[in-house]
């Protein structure tokens, strides 16, 4: 392992989650890929956001990085250290440094329990930290994500959507983690508050060096937070780069439909739309060759029978780490962006 | 004489105003939009028009009219007949409003039926010509499906079709993309779109998402804790609000800020039951409240072409007016 691994926060390499579903009594086991081969890595104080419509396996994957699932295969490393094969005890201490926020802040707080008890439950179970320190440690988080020291002996039921979306913050940062997987954290809330809580998150990154794994379908919201971005579609990436990359060179025809569907405020910014036709297909049958080519308009014979790889776009040497899945950018059959609508 | 003309409309929840004196108007073939935060009663106003607020809440208007008709004057039996098929309503949930038990045709021919009538041969015909109006493809043989059997989108799309069945001139869409995704919903307003230029119906759009309604309304209305705080154009209520609310909202979106820059979030959130502040609602939160903003209430100032609720409307350099 040299130098460089050991520095990137998260690496994944290859990562697969396929379900056995089954169909019915005498029919054999149908296997959902929910996620299929993806490959990222992940650096100290960045943001990596991965973007889909849902289906496309993007909590699937927040799971896996979380250990909640375990993989079906490849590899996932933590600082260097494979989470997947080590012992159960030495997982358990790894556990503490890949915290998750959840989408709905209304379904993950147990509503029966104070915020104290809420936050100082992972380190009853993962410190041995008395009573008072335990205290102590959740009331300086509180202040961190903006609450207040009289919020301790509160039910969830008292907060609204934002503050309850602090408290699962809160809760996550509980351990001192290194990696937060936050899986739709704004989508739920309103738009005043949405942007309080991203001003929020990008505050704690500066403080804490966290590194976040950011999961939404909120182009506008990933433009704003993220350094790296990473387009699903049916379990596959199609395309990956850093924003400046996805967002002003996007190349892959599912990223340019995703950001032409997505309203914009300025007329300036709107783009010519691109109509998709139909829906994602079913990942228990999915198409043949690239899954994206019964709603692509430059789909053609080959697109049908042959899945795409992920690769550096050979026709812009200029691109560092832009990797795209289609045949139809490889052959440049695709038409140059347009930014403005005519 | 416009399509919907509302006057001072109050919807109260026992000593709660969910909806505080609020008016406007729609005319024929016009796109309106209603934008605002959750509690800001945008969905209680819509369901008082279609007389959908039950007990214990209570509307009350200097005046409900729809073409020419006085809502609050005509008996039960008549407005009913108004209700889902001159005005009509698509609501946000497509997976919840479609009953789960029935198929997707009988859905369709009931309201059909309720209205209009005619044989079942005829019903069944209309059916299929409304789900190819609504772009489903092989409509015959979705007439069986039940609601599990369809996605989102294709739900909403029957909710859409149930909605135009009978031809309504006004049609509510209550947040009718929300809970989809980006591309579906791109498909689902082209189509709402499409149809509302069509039929020259006016369109009431709903939504908590601002770009969306700068695409696609003529008009636009923002409101606050039940109160309308701004209403005009479109394009001139997003290029120069002029109520300090308006203003905050557009600049709490993450594609005003540059960059991975902070965003400009208003602190606080909308005051419910008990938090009423007195004067404007929004002084609490208001960068520009003054002492006299958290007294007295404002007036709505302008013409009823432009108007907004604020004692110090912002200039076109969004400072407020001395």
């Amino acid at each position: 392992m040299n130098q460089q691994d050991i520095e990137l926060i998260l690496k994944a390499d290859d990562l697969k989650q396929h379900y056995q579903v089954k169909q019915g009594l005498l029919k054999p086991n149908a296997v959902v890929k929910a996620v299929d081969g993806i490959s990222f890595q992940l650096e100290k104080g960045k943001t990596l956001a991965v973007v889909g419509e849902s289906g496309c396996g993007k909590s699937t994957l927040g799971r896996m990085l979380t250990m909640i699932e375990t993989p079906t295969s490849g590899s996932l490393a933590h600082l260097g250290e494979d989470l997947l094969t080590l012992t159960k005890d030495a997982q358990k201490k790894l556990r503490q440094k890949i915290q998750i926020i959840f989408q709905n802040p209304y379904g993950s707080l147990n509503p029966r329990k104070k915020i104290g008890a809420i936050l100082e439950e992972p380190l009853v179970i993962n410190t041995n930290l008395s009573k008072a320190e335990r205290k102590e440690k959740a009331i300086s988080i509180m202040a961190k994500v903006g609450l207040k020291a009289e919020h301790y002996d509160r039910y969830p039921h008292m907060f609204s959507g934002g503050q309850r979306q602090r408290i699962a913050i809160a809760r996550g940062l509980m351990l001192d983690p290194n990696v937060i997987v936050a899986d739709e954290p704004v989508s739920a809330l309103d738009v005043s508050v949405q942007a309080q809580v991203l001003n929020l998150m990008m505050d704690l990154q500066e403080e804490f060096g966290l590194s976040y794994v950011f999961i939404s379908h909120d182009l506008s919201v990933v433009e704003h937070i993220a350094d790296d971005v990473m387009v699903m579609y049916l379990g596959k990436v199609v395309e990956q780069g850093s924003r400046t990359q996805l967002f002003e060179n996007p190349k892959h025809p599912y990223t340019l439909a995703l950001l032409s569907s997505t309203p914009q405020l300025s007329p300036e910014k709107r783009r010519t739309r691109i109509k998709l036709e139909g829906e994602l297909p079913s990942p228990l049958n999915p198409p043949s060759g690239c899954a994206f080519h019964g709603r692509c308009s430059y789909a053609n014979d080959r697109c049908k029978s042959e899945t795409p790889i992920l690769r550096l776009d050979s026709n812009d040497s200029q691109e560092q780490g832009h990797l795209i899945a289609c045949h139809a950018v490889e052959e440049n059959r695709t038409e140059n962006y347009t930014q403005n609508v005519a | 004489m416009s399509l919907l003309q509302l006057e001072n409309l109050s919807v109260t929840f026992g000593h709660f105003r969910a909806v505080d004196n609020i008016s406007y108007k729609v005319e024929e073939g016009e796109v309106l939009g209603i934008v605002g935060e959750s509690g800001s009663g945008k969905s209680v106003s819509s369901l008082s028009i279609m007389g959908l607020i039950d007990f214990p809440g209570k509307v009350s208007a200097n005046q409900l009219t729809f073409d020419n008709q006085d809502l609050q004057a005509i008996p039960e039996k008549q407005r009913r007949k108004l209700t889902g098929s001159d005005i009509a309503m698509i609501f946000q949930d497509p997976m919840t409003s479609l009953n789960p038990c029935f198929t997707v045709g009988y859905q369709i021919i009931e309201a059909l039926k309720t209205h209009q009538g005619g044989s079942k041969k005829e019903l069944k015909v209309r059916a299929i010509e409304l789900l190819t109006q609504v772009g489903i493809p092989a409509p015959e043989s979705r007439l069986d499906n039940y609601p599990h059997q369809l996605s989102g989108g294709m739900s909403q799309r029957v909710m859409i079709a149930i909605s135009i069945a009978c031809n309504p001139r006004l049609l509510i869409a209550d947040e009718p993309t929300t809970a989809l995704d980006v591309t579906i919903q791109a498909q689902i307003i082209d189509l709402l779109i499409d149809l509302q230029r069509k039929k020259q119906m006016g369109l009431v759009l709903i939504t908590h998402d601002l770009a969306l309604v700068a695409e696609v309304a003529h008009r636009v209305i923002v409101m606050y804790a039940g109160q309308i705080v701004e209403s005009g154009p479109a394009s001139e209520v997003f290029s120069t609000p002029r109520h300090p609310y308006t203003q905050a909202l557009l600049a709490s979106l993450p594609e005003s800020a540059a960059g991975k820059s902070r965003l400009e979030a208003l602190p606080g959130v909308v005051p419910g039951q008990y938090d009423r502040p007195l004067g404007c609602l929004l002084s609490p939160r208001c960068p520009y409240a003054t002492d006299h903003c958290r007294k007295v209430e404002p007036e709505n100032q302008g013409d009823l072409n432009r108007q907004v609720k604020c004692h110090t409307p912002l200039n076109s350099e969004g400072r407020p007016a001395a």
